[in-house]
C-alpha cells in the first residue's frame, strides 16, 4: 500500500493544472495525454495480430 | 376468433415483423465473419462494458447518497470506480467511432446505425457534463458557474438551469442515461441487424 502511495506522489495534484496554449486551441496536458494514448491505441489496434486470426482463417 | 382475425391483432404482426429481421441465430450469432477478427472491432464491447460498470457503480451512489460518497472510502473508492468506468467508456467511444468512420461504417443501409451512435455519443456527453455538476463539491459549482453562460447563450436556459442541483442530478441520473441505454440498445441491435460491416475489399466480393 506505502508503495502505491509512492507513486502517487509522482504526480503533484496539489498544484494548479498545466495547459498547452495553441492559437485558439486551449487544452490540459492531462486532456492532451488522454487524446495521444487514444490516437496510440487506434495504431495499436490497426496493426497488431488479433489472437486466433490465423487458427479462424485456416479453419474456413 | 378467426385466423384472419389473428393475423390482423398487433401482437401477431409484431412478432411476425420482429421475427423476420432478426431471427435467434441473428440476434445471438454462433460466429461472425473473418475480418472481424481484428482489435479495432473490439471497442465497441468495451464500450458497453464500460457502460455497465458506470450503471453499476451509480446504482451504489445513488443508493448511499453524496454524504457517503464523499466521507467514507468506500465510497471514494465506488465514486472513483464511477469516474474510471466513465474514463474508459469515452476512450473506448472514440476510439470505436474513429474505427467505424474510417470504414465508413454507414455503408451498405447501416445509416440508421451510424446515426444512433452519433446521438448515443451526444447523449453521453451530455450525460457526463450533468454527472459533473451533479458531484456537490466545489468542483461542480466551479464547472456549473463557468458552464451556465454558455448555456444561457444557446436560451436552453431557461429550461436546463446547470445551477439547479435537483433538476441536473435527474437528467444524470434518470433522462439521460435512459436515453444512452435506450440508444445504445438499438444501436447493438441494428448491427444484428444489419451484420458488422465489411471491409472495402470484401465489399467489392473480394474475399480477405
Amino acid at each position: 500500500m506505502a508503495y502505491l502511495w509512492s507513486l502517487a506522489a509522482l504526480i503533484p495534484l496539489d498544484n494548479y493544472g498545466h495547459y498547452i496554449h495553441w492559437g485558439v486551441i486551449d487544452l490540459s496536458v492531462a486532456n492532451f495525454i488522454v487524446i495521444v494514448l487514444m490516437i496510440l491505441t487506434f495504431i495499436a489496434a490497426l496493426f497488431l495480430p488479433f489472437p486466433g486470426r490465423n487458427r479462424r482463417k485456416e479453419s474456413q | 376468433m378467426t385466423t384472419a382475425e389473428i393475423e390482423r391483432q398487433w401482437t401477431t404482426r409484431l412478432r411476425k415483423r420482429v421475427a423476420g429481421h432478426l431471427p435467434p441465430e441473428k440476434l445471438l450469432p454462433d460466429t461472425q465473419p473473418a475480418y472481424v477478427s481484428s482489435w479495432i472491432y473490439v471497442f465497441g464491447v468495451t464500450t458497453i462494458a464500460a457502460l455497465s460498470m458506470v450503471i453499476l457503480s451509480g446504482i451504489i451512489l445513488a443508493i448511499r447518497g453524496p454524504q457517503w460518497w464523499h466521507s467514507s472510502s468506500i465510497g471514494h473508492f465506488i465514486n472513483s470506480t464511477h469516474l474510471w468506468s466513465v474514463e474508459i467508456f469515452f476512450f473506448a467511444m472514440i476510439v470505436h467511432l474513429w474505427g467505424k468512420f474510417f470504414m465508413a461504417a454507414w455503408r451498405g443501409g447501416r445509416s440508421l446505425t451510424w446515426v444512433t451512435g452519433v446521438v448515443t455519443f451526444l447523449a453521453s456527453v451530455g450525460t457526463a457534463f450533468t454527472g459533473y455538476v451533479s458531484q456537490t463539491n466545489f468542483d461542480s459549482q466551479w464547472i456549473s458557474t463557468q458552464a451556465k453562460d454558455g448555456i444561457n447563450a444557446t436560451g436552453v436556459g431557461s429550461i436546463f438551469n446547470v445551477l439547479n442541483l435537483g433538476q441536473m442530478l435527474m437528467w444524470h441520473i434518470v433522462l439521460l442515461p435512459l436515453a444512452a441505454v435506450i440508444l445504445t440498445t438499438i444501436h447493438v441491435l441494428l448491427v444484428r441487424v444489419k451484420g458488422v460491416v465489411p471491409p472495402f475489399e470484401d465489399e467489392k466480393g473480394t474475399t480477405k
